[in-house]
């Protein structure tokens, strides 16, 4: 989910500037304009269009699967990415580049729908719609809740990973539960995610509430909590935590799920003398799932739903899957998986064993500002 | 006619990159999300997380540039005295880490400073106690005048080059020791380039938040940090812009600074 460096972060900021000052100079269609349609018979009738604007998260999607949908169905892609959620919405809203099809994740495709910026997929251009498990369906239902408008494409959970050795050395006993990232003996050996709602998940299922709280008075105990872990804390990171972890630079990281065969591959191909276990605390945790959706003003509605089936291929999710690593929704992709992959509990855990845990909701501007605002305290304290 | 014709690339990349974006950074500083125009973007500058975010990030970026300057002069002194012409060897020797990315000179400190890092590694192979050296503000300061170094050097050099021999001559002739001459000759003639220096490193200093994410583990927060949440992670532009505008502020400043101290622009980088 979140994979990319920094340069991303640059590149794409300074690309949002650009691309709303292009908006600004009365543009409406992207530039990099390859087909040959123009953009009446575009708006009008999307048969001849050859075109599709993918917007996806950075390092999420083996690239050969783009350039075989592009030899199959003669359409062009024109791939962008993003890093956060909240760095692609601002960008759809705007208009400036009308994308045809996009992969947020949960509490953002809510705001999405809220606001009115997602059209209805038409399930009859997805017919392999039924290889994705009904229970990754059910549970879009938190966010898409008549299943009109997102396909799940790769979800998973937030967990603790922990090096063994180090915990060793400190005479400290594995985690089990977020609280144990409050304990002294870990000063300096903690990673904590560098976002707001993952950070504040962390505090708030500590506490016992829920995630999606919206309770001042239980966001201040948060925010406390979070303060008084910041000695604590070496550093605040987003995909550095796999790199640091694998480094043993850390005892103990928050990181997601998805992460973890790459850690594990990584750590028998390196021959390290450390182990990296990954937990689910016990309070539970935060249950993610990234979809596409088709923005309103999508030019090319008909290539995006050709798109969307295509990913959910069976063969083409596998390839997908063995590109990112992060826990396919597709039950014919799992299929074709090895046995000792299938039962991999870090990569695929029972959904059972996640009854503590929820999917981000989308809680609102005005709540978001305060986490925000709260999480800025935290930083600057 | 043919003339003003030549100038339409460049006032067309003025216009596209420079007054365009300049444009929607006081729009969206000084409007709300309904686009109705506030002043509370520009004024929550004062909220106390941002007044510290804000001072922290002058105090380490002055200490930065005071470093820079004391490292910068007398190596700029010593290049000038050794006749070294503009393409030479040392010169260029400096010139070439900016021709690497800022980002991969800023991510091989952290691999140096690491716990586990290149520094501690050497230090325990020595079986000296290893040092805590990443995300602290000395971190972050060992980043920026790393980084920004060569912006102080270069125009300092340049200025000092220009400094006639025999000015330097008369005033040994006439009894003045190496610290009057320096004093009353050396730095009297190169403000110029030390006040163009200063802006040059201070500027960006002030407004980074790569080298505080990627030095500082994210746990120090400078205003540059506050600005960038505000847009990746808050999706607040507003807020986000009217804080920029603040920022901005000070860059006037030390243009007018530059417009004060160095009119002929004599200390210019290159």
């Amino acid at each position: 989910m979140k994979k990319t460096t920094f340069t991303l972060i640059l590149a794409a900021g300074l690309s949002a500037l650009l691309l709303s000052a292009c908006g600004g100079s009365g543009s409406s269609a992207p530039s990099g304009n390859s087909g040959s349609t123009s953009q009446a018979d575009n708006s009008s009738t999307e048969n001849a269009s050859t075109e599709l604007y993918v917007y996806n998260w950075g390092e999420y999607i083996d690239e050969d699967v783009i350039t075989q949908f592009e030899e199959e169905t003669g359409i062009t892609v024109v791939y962008d990415m993003f890093e956060t959620n909240e760095e692609m919405y601002p960008i759809i809203e705007a208009g400036a580049v009308s994308y045809d099809v996009v992969c947020p994740s949960d509490y953002m495709i809510q705001k999405m729908i809220e606001n009115d910026l997602l059209a209805t997929i038409n399930f009859d251009n997805v017919p392999n719609i039924d290889q994705i498990d009904p229970a990754y369906m059910e549970m879009a239902t938190a966010f898409d809740p008549e299943n009109q408008y997102a396909v799940p494409y790769c979800w998973g959970t937030v967990g603790i990973l922990y090096n063994t050795k180090i915990l060793e050395e400190l005479g400290v006993e594995p985690p089990t539960t977020w609280a144990d990232l409050w304990d002294e003996r870990l000063s300096g050996e903690i990673l904590m995610q560098d976002s707001v709602r993952d950070a504040f998940m962390v505090a708030l299922k500590k506490d016992g509430y829920s995630m999606n709280s919206e309770n001042e008075e239980e966001l201040q105990i948060a925010k406390q909590d979070l303060i008084d872990q910041k000695p604590l804390v070496q550093a605040y990171v987003i995909d550095q935590v796999r790199d640091k972890m694998i480094g043993g630079e850390a005892a103990v990281g928050v990181i997601y799920s998805g992460e973890m065969l790459y850690i594990q591959e990584e750590v028998a191909e390196l021959g390290l003398d450390y182990e990296l276990e990954y937990v689910l605390p016990e309070e539970g945790t935060n249950l993610w799932l990234d979809c596409w959706v088709i923005p309103k003003n999508a030019a090319n509605k008909e290539n995006a739903e050709k798109w969307i089936d295509f990913l959910c291929r069976p063969e083409i999710a596998l390839a997908n899957f063995e590109y990112i690593t992060y826990p396919t929704p597709n039950a014919g992709a799992f299929a074709l998986l090895d046995e000792e992959l299938q039962n991999n509990k870090t990569v695929f855990p029972d959904i059972d064993s996640l009854q503590n845990s929820e999917v981000y909701s989308y809680l609102g501007d005005e709540v978001d500002a305060i986490y925000n605002d709260l999480w800025k305290e935290v930083k600057s304290n | 006619m043919s003339k003003k014709m030549l100038a339409a690339p460049y006032l067309l990349w003025m216009a596209g990159f420079i007054i365009i974006p300049l444009a929607l950074i006081v729009y969206y500083g000084l409007t709300d999300k309904s686009g109705m125009f506030t002043l509370a973007n520009v004024l929550s500058i004062a909220r106390p997380e941002h007044a510290k975010a804000l001072g922290l990030a002058l105090g380490l970026s002055f200490v930065s540039t005071v470093i820079c300057l004391l490292l910068a002069y007398p190596l700029a002194m010593m290049l000038r005295s050794r006749g070294v012409g503009r393409g030479s060897f040392i010169v260029f020797i400096f010139i070439l880490p900016m021709w690497m990315n800022f980002l991969l000179r800023t991510l091989a400190w952290q691999t140096l400073l690491e716990k586990s890092g290149v520094i501690n590694g050497i230090l325990s192979a020595l079986h000296l106690p290893t040092q805590n050296l990443i995300n602290t503000p000395g971190a972050i300061v060992l980043g920026m005048v790393y980084n920004f170094l060569p912006f102080m050097v270069l125009p300092i050099y340049n200025v000092l080059c220009k400094i006639d021999d025999n000015t330097i001559d008369a005033a040994q002739d006439l009894g003045a020791n190496f610290f009057q001459t320096l004093l009353r000759i050396w730095l009297p003639l190169s403000v110029p380039g030390i006040i163009s220096g200063i802006t040059m490193v201070f500027v960006p200093a002030l407004t980074t938040f790569v080298i505080s994410s990627l030095l500082g583990g994210s746990k120090i927060l400078l205003i540059g940090n506050v600005i960038e949440q505000e847009f990746t992670h808050g999706s607040n532009w507003n807020q986000g812009s009217g804080l920029s505008l603040v920022l901005m502020i000070f860059i006037l400043l030390s243009m007018a600074l530059i417009a004060k101290y160095d009119q002929n622009g004599e200390g210019s980088t290159f």
